[in-house]
């Protein structure tokens, strides 16, 4: 409870959570204010934004409704950063804690995979990735998923080290528990708090990269994604500049908001950085 | 020399993670729908069965995956990459081609975030929860938020469509053959966009780190003894809090090397430069799987390259690391 | 007293507040008093007193919100608590100088020792380079550092804690000041290199006619080192006079209460120990390898070195040492937290070091340990009640039963059994290293392993839970192994003493004939050590 309260008294975390809130509203609400297929053809392509009652946010270059786009690309950006950031959290904190508490050989293996998934550019495993199993949603989701985990499993890793070697971990030992009581009831409770905090990170990441895949035309191209929308906005940049601006606003407040939660977590979960 | 060796040392053990990944990414490969022999004959324009059963064997694709893996690293030993049949030139032509404008963007990127986010970083820390701050801070916010495609594109709108100060893309004017200084001040201007583009988020993560570290820094026990010592706080920051303060940041550009050369990827395809990264876009689309497998090896080895310069740098500024050598 | 032109600092009425939210308004409450030249004044008190506070303000290096609001501090005729950040800077250092409590981290660890003492010199004066390199050496050599060249050039994390702490001294000196206060400046120390510092304070006080203002929390040390003496207790000055007047004749209750609760040096009669051996240790050892990479440059440590050591049911057998002699190490060895190399551990018959992981987690309830952080060894994330309850709940007892027995355990260990809802960090330290020991009691333990068990708390909180432990001992039938670094703590409870330097049991026997009649040269160098202990001979021991 302490914690709800330090989190809404910083007023940056507050805004953060409004406008993730509002992101999310449009998600939910976008096929009840929007019913059509929003890359059905709606009117004439590229009507300024604000001329047209109708097209509040005006039309792309194939006369989509920008809005609707707008409103249909935040449930995409939400679903493949929230479950691309549930892959890559489960499959870190599995590596990292096994690493960490069992150290040794088992650590040392784990972590050269970890090497080797940070050594290669994520973003040129996700081409990799894409150009193997194609670019349809599911594709895409797991893709980004799989090249995000390895700042979490190495987080979790130094967590589980150093909490491994504290004295009430030993203690629970002495009281003959087992290595998986000791892991999940002594060590992950308190290890989880930087991750979760770290998973907003990681979130902000995927729609990043879920974006930059769209723009380069390497999603799936059926749905509406705002990546899709930047990409296709390209080909009128020199005069219809809006119909790229307006998605990547979208962009950059959704990854704001997530950014700002993510900060608003982190100093109410972890208080002993501003008490000490 | 012994921080050679040290470093040495780390470059070796970095030799197992690049065959790792290279096995990895090869055998991920062979998953991919259709291969090098689709590719040609999609380029020449169609061929028969029996046309593509040939170059199968002339390729050596139609061997056992163990084997064709075998072959492929023994190659890689001898560093032939394989032969593009796409821009019909071996693999490691097309590649050194493509480096030069991808280290020029990101030695650039990397020494523009690096430098202001320190100088941020710093005046942020200074001056912790006063308006510099906050505004220093919020930015920062706003850059990691920011696509940098996007900044990309709405930079061109600006500077190059609207303002017309800056050329739109390409690495230099094709059209004017200039040589020496007036060439680099060419490819200079074509840079500076891209560099921004590529630049921004890592400044917005280097001045939070920045930040952060040097008010860690700054509660240690060791500052309150320059203070103790009489020294006026522009010599406890420069003297004593900065050098630690900087040991983060320098572990993070190896951390984010890899991070930067993906990055590398969208904004060279933005400002249409012929880097790696376009490269690796491009071979993707033209399904030029060996061009491809090819760009793996050469960005784990930048990556590896910058992470040996990054533990040089990090022995000389930090006398503990020698010790536990 | 009557030479008023003799006093060097005097503190007039010093408050000094905390930010909103502390546990209280003010750090200290006018505080008052003065330190003359050529005297050494020990500041003592207990955590909290605001001992630390008074330093770090005359020095105005008071942290963020902690603010001096009243109240005077004059110094060479001018009153610090008012004077500019210039002129204050003027002071630090040349006028007042300064040492902390922990030489590792009171050093920059990028930058070496000589270049951190000749800043002294760069800030303050106009000397040249090789000057200053003469001086930092001569320093050096002043605060006995068996190579000033090779110490000069070294970093921090080469030095030993007892050469950095020589080195911060030698920096604080640099400039002669008039003053120095020194915060805590033996407590990071083993005893022996304790009683070095000590020495080599009180050598340069007296060579260099440098007052000290010495802040501690260890009577012994004030009765080592004191002139006068200051008491402080939540913040204010309760009693200050001549060292030999407090320690003798204390006025204040609270004074007579923290020198009562010190630990006198004499054992108390030997009680008579049973012929049953519950716990016997033969050839026990641990060697450890590291650093190795590629089978080169392997280090070798022997943290353990063939130990026998023989418990009798129903005592206590103190293992005494510095850091580093291996004393925790056999501990968790007698416990299996660390699987030994070799020799036997028998236990009631079982030998501990050969049985499986498995064996060992049905066995442990004969074997308990009680840890040394108050802080640290209690998942925060657990009521206090759960966490006594979970050993038991481990080993099969239902639920309810556990938790109903866990408020038995609270009443036993002196605490309230309706405090069981509660987490760790709403208890303090003394009260949590009770739930420690009901946590380890729960289990119904035969034997109790204690790891610096009051290491961590203040001595009148030492002084209850060693009571406590005294108690429970005689009514559950308890055998104890009792490791501390503290041999007056080992003098209170231990019936036998084991002496371990270096990974091995250089001595042992009854602790009283190893206290009265040391036989091995370390023995006695730690004996010799203990600070002011003609004083701690002096007192009788506490009859429990």
């Amino acid at each position: 409870m302490d914690a709800v309260k330090r989190y809404f008294r910083s007023p940056a975390a507050v805004v953060g959570l409004l406008l993730l809130l509002v992101v999310i509203a449009m998600a939910i609400t976008a096929s009840w204010i929007y019913p059509r297929d929003p890359l059905a053809l709606a009117g004439r392509p590229l009507i300024w934004p604000f001329s047209n009652p109708r097209f509040l946010l005006g039309t792309d270059n194939s006369g989509r409704d920008i809005a609707a786009q707008i409103f249909y690309g935040a449930r995409i950006s939400l679903l493949i950063g929230g479950v691309a950031t549930v892959i890559a959290v489960v499959i870190g904190v599995l590596i990292g804690a096994f690493a960490g508490y069992y150290g040794g050989w088992v650590d040392t293996v784990l972590m050269r995979i970890t090497e080797a998934f940070q050594t290669l550019p994520n973003f040129v495993l996700l081409l990799v990735l894409v150009a193997v199993f194609g670019s349809t949603l599911t594709t895409v989701t797991i893709a980004v998923g799989i090249v995000s985990w390895p700042a979490p499993a190495r987080l979790t890793r130094a967590e589980f080290m150093s909490l491994r070697s504290r004295e009430f971990v030993q203690a629970g030992r002495t009281l003959g528990m087992k290595d998986i009581q000791l892991i999940l009831g002594e060590i992950l409770p308190n290890a989880l708090p930087p991750v979760i905090v770290y998973a907003s990170v990681v979130m902000a990441v995927s729609i990043l990269l879920e974006s930059a895949l769209a723009f380069l035309r390497l999603s799936d191209p059926n749905v509406a994604s705002w990546g899709n929308l930047i990409g296709l906005g390209r080909d009128v940049l020199r005069v219809q500049w809006y119909v790229s601006a307006i998605p990547g606003i979208a962009i950059l407040l959704t990854v704001l908001a997530v950014s700002l939660v993510g900060q608003g977590l982190n100093d109410a979960l972890n208080p002993r950085l501003k008490s000490r | 020399m012994r921080i050679l060796s040290l470093a040495g040392r780390r470059l070796a053990a970095s030799i197992p993670t690049l065959f790792l990944i290279l096995i990895g990414v090869f055998l991920l490969l062979q998953f991919a729908p259709g291969d090098t022999v689709d590719a040609m004959m999609a380029q020449m324009g169609g061929g028969d069965a029996a046309t593509a059963r040939e170059l199968r064997k002339f390729y050596g694709l139609d061997l056992s995956i163990p084997m064709q893996l075998g072959n492929y690293l023994w190659r890689l030993i001898r560093l032939d990459l394989g032969f593009s049949s796409i821009y019909g030139k071996p693999v490691a032509t097309v590649i050194i081609e493509r480096l030069p404008p991808t280290i020029l963007l990101m030695t650039a990127s990397l020494s523009f975030a690096f430098f202001f986010g320190l100088l941020f970083g710093v005046i942020a820390a200074r001056g912790v929860n006063k308006w510099p701050d906050t505004l220093i801070s919020t930015l920062g916010l706003v850059f990691y938020a920011t696509p940098s495609f996007w900044f990309g594109l709405m930079a061109i709108v600006v500077f190059s469509i609207y303002l017309q100060w800056l050329p739109a893309g390409g690495f230099e004017d094709i059209g004017a053959v200039q040589t020496g200084f007036g060439r680099t001040i060419d490819i200079a201007q074509h840079l500076i966009l891209p560099t921004l583009t590529l630049g921004l988020i890592f400044l917005a993560i280097y001045l939070r780190i920045m930040r952060a570290s040097m008010l860690e820094v700054l509660n240690l026990d060791f500052v309150r003894t320059a203070r103790a010592k009489g020294l006026d706080e522009t010599r406890v920051v420069v003297r004593h809090v900065l050098r630690n303060a900087l040991l983060p940041m320098v572990t993070l550009i190896g951390l984010q090397a890899g991070t930067m050369l993906g990055g590398s990827v969208v904004v060279e395809s933005v400002f249409s430069l012929p880097g790696l990264g376009r490269l690796a876009y491009e071979s993707v689309v033209q399904r030029d799987l060996n061009t491809l497998l090819g760009i793996v090896f050469v960005s784990a080895l930048l990556v590896i390259l910058v992470n040996f310069l990054v533990d040089l740098l990090y022995a000389r500024l930090d006398p503990r690391i020698q010790a536990e050598a | 007293m009557s030479a008023a032109d003799n006093t060097i600092l005097t503190i007039d009425g010093l408050s000094v507040k905390l930010p909103k939210g502390a546990d209280r308004s003010h750090a200290l409450n006018g505080v008052s008093l003065a330190i003359n030249a050529n005297e050494i004044v020990c500041v003592v008190g207990e955590s909290g007193s605001g001992k630390s506070v008074m330093a770090n303000a005359i020095m105005r290096l008071l942290p963020g919100e902690v603010a001096i609001d009243g109240g005077r501090v004059l110094f060479e005729g001018k009153d610090l608590a008012s004077a500019s950040n210039t002129e204050m800077r003027k002071v630090r250092g040349a006028g007042i100088a300064m040492i902390f409590q922990e030489p590792m981290t009171a050093l920059n660890p990028l930058r070496s020792i000589g270049d951190q003492i000749g800043e002294m010199f760069e800030i303050h004066t106009e000397l040249s380079k090789t000057e200053i390199k003469a001086r930092v050496l001569a320093l050096l050599a002043d605060v006995r550092i068996p190579d000033p060249a090779q110490a000069a050039r070294a970093y921090p994390h080469e030095l030993s804690g007892g050469q950095r702490q020589r080195a911060m001294i030698a920096m604080a000196l640099a400039l002669d000041p008039r003053l120095l206060i020194a915060d805590e400046p033996t407590t990071a120390l083993d005893v022996t290199t304790q009683a070095q510092i000590l020495k080599l304070i009180k050598e340069l006080q007296t060579r260099r006619n440098t007052a000290v203002l010495f802040i501690t929390h260890d009577f012994g040390v004030v009765a080592e080192i004191a002139d006068r003496v200051v008491v402080m207790q939540h913040g204010n000055v309760v009693e200050q006079g001549a060292v030999k007047d407090v320690l003798t004749d204390p006025q204040h209750p609270y004074t007579q209460q923290l020198i009562a609760a010190v630990p006198p040096l004499t054992a108390p009669p030997p009680r008579a120990l049973s012929e049953d051996i519950i716990l016997d240790l033969a050839d026990v050892s641990k060697t450890y390898r590291n650093g190795g990479f590629l089978g080169r440059g392997v280090r070798v440590t022997h943290a353990v070195k063939s130990v026998s050591l023989q418990l009798p049911r129903g005592a206590t057998l103190g293992i005494v040492g510095e850091s580093g002699s291996g004393k925790s190490t056999l501990a968790r060895c007698i416990i299996r937290l660390i699987d030994p190399d070799g020799g036997s551990i028998v236990l009631e018959g079982k030998d501990w070091a050969k049985l499986t992981r498995d064996e060992v987690r049905h066995e442990t309830k004969h074997i308990q340990m009680v840890f040394q952080d108050p802080f640290a060894s209690l998942n925060p994330r657990r009521k206090a009640g759960d966490l006594v309850a979970q050993g038991p709940i481990v080993h099969g007892t239902p639920r309810a039963e556990a938790v109903a027995n866990a408020k038995e355990l609270f009443r036993l260990v002196g605490l309230d059994p309706s405090a069981i809802d509660r987490f760790p960090h709403e208890f303090s330290g003394g009260q949590r290293q009770r739930i420690g020991l009901a946590r380890a009691l729960a289990l119904k333990p035969a034997v109790l392993v204690a790891d610096e068990a009051v290491s961590a708390l203040d001595v009148s909180v030492q002084a209850q839970v060693l009571t406590m432990l005294h108690e429970l001992r005689e009514r559950l039938g308890l055998s104890i192994v009792f490791i501390t670094h503290d041999l007056r703590v080992a003098a209170q409870i231990c019936d036998l003493v084991a002496v371990m330097k270096d990974g091995e049991v250089v001595e042992h026997g009854l602790a009283g004939e190893v206290f009265g009649n040391p036989q091995h040269a370390y023995t006695q160098a730690l004996l010799a050590s203990i600070p002011g202990g003609d004083f701690a001979r002096s007192r009788k021991p506490v009859t429990v």
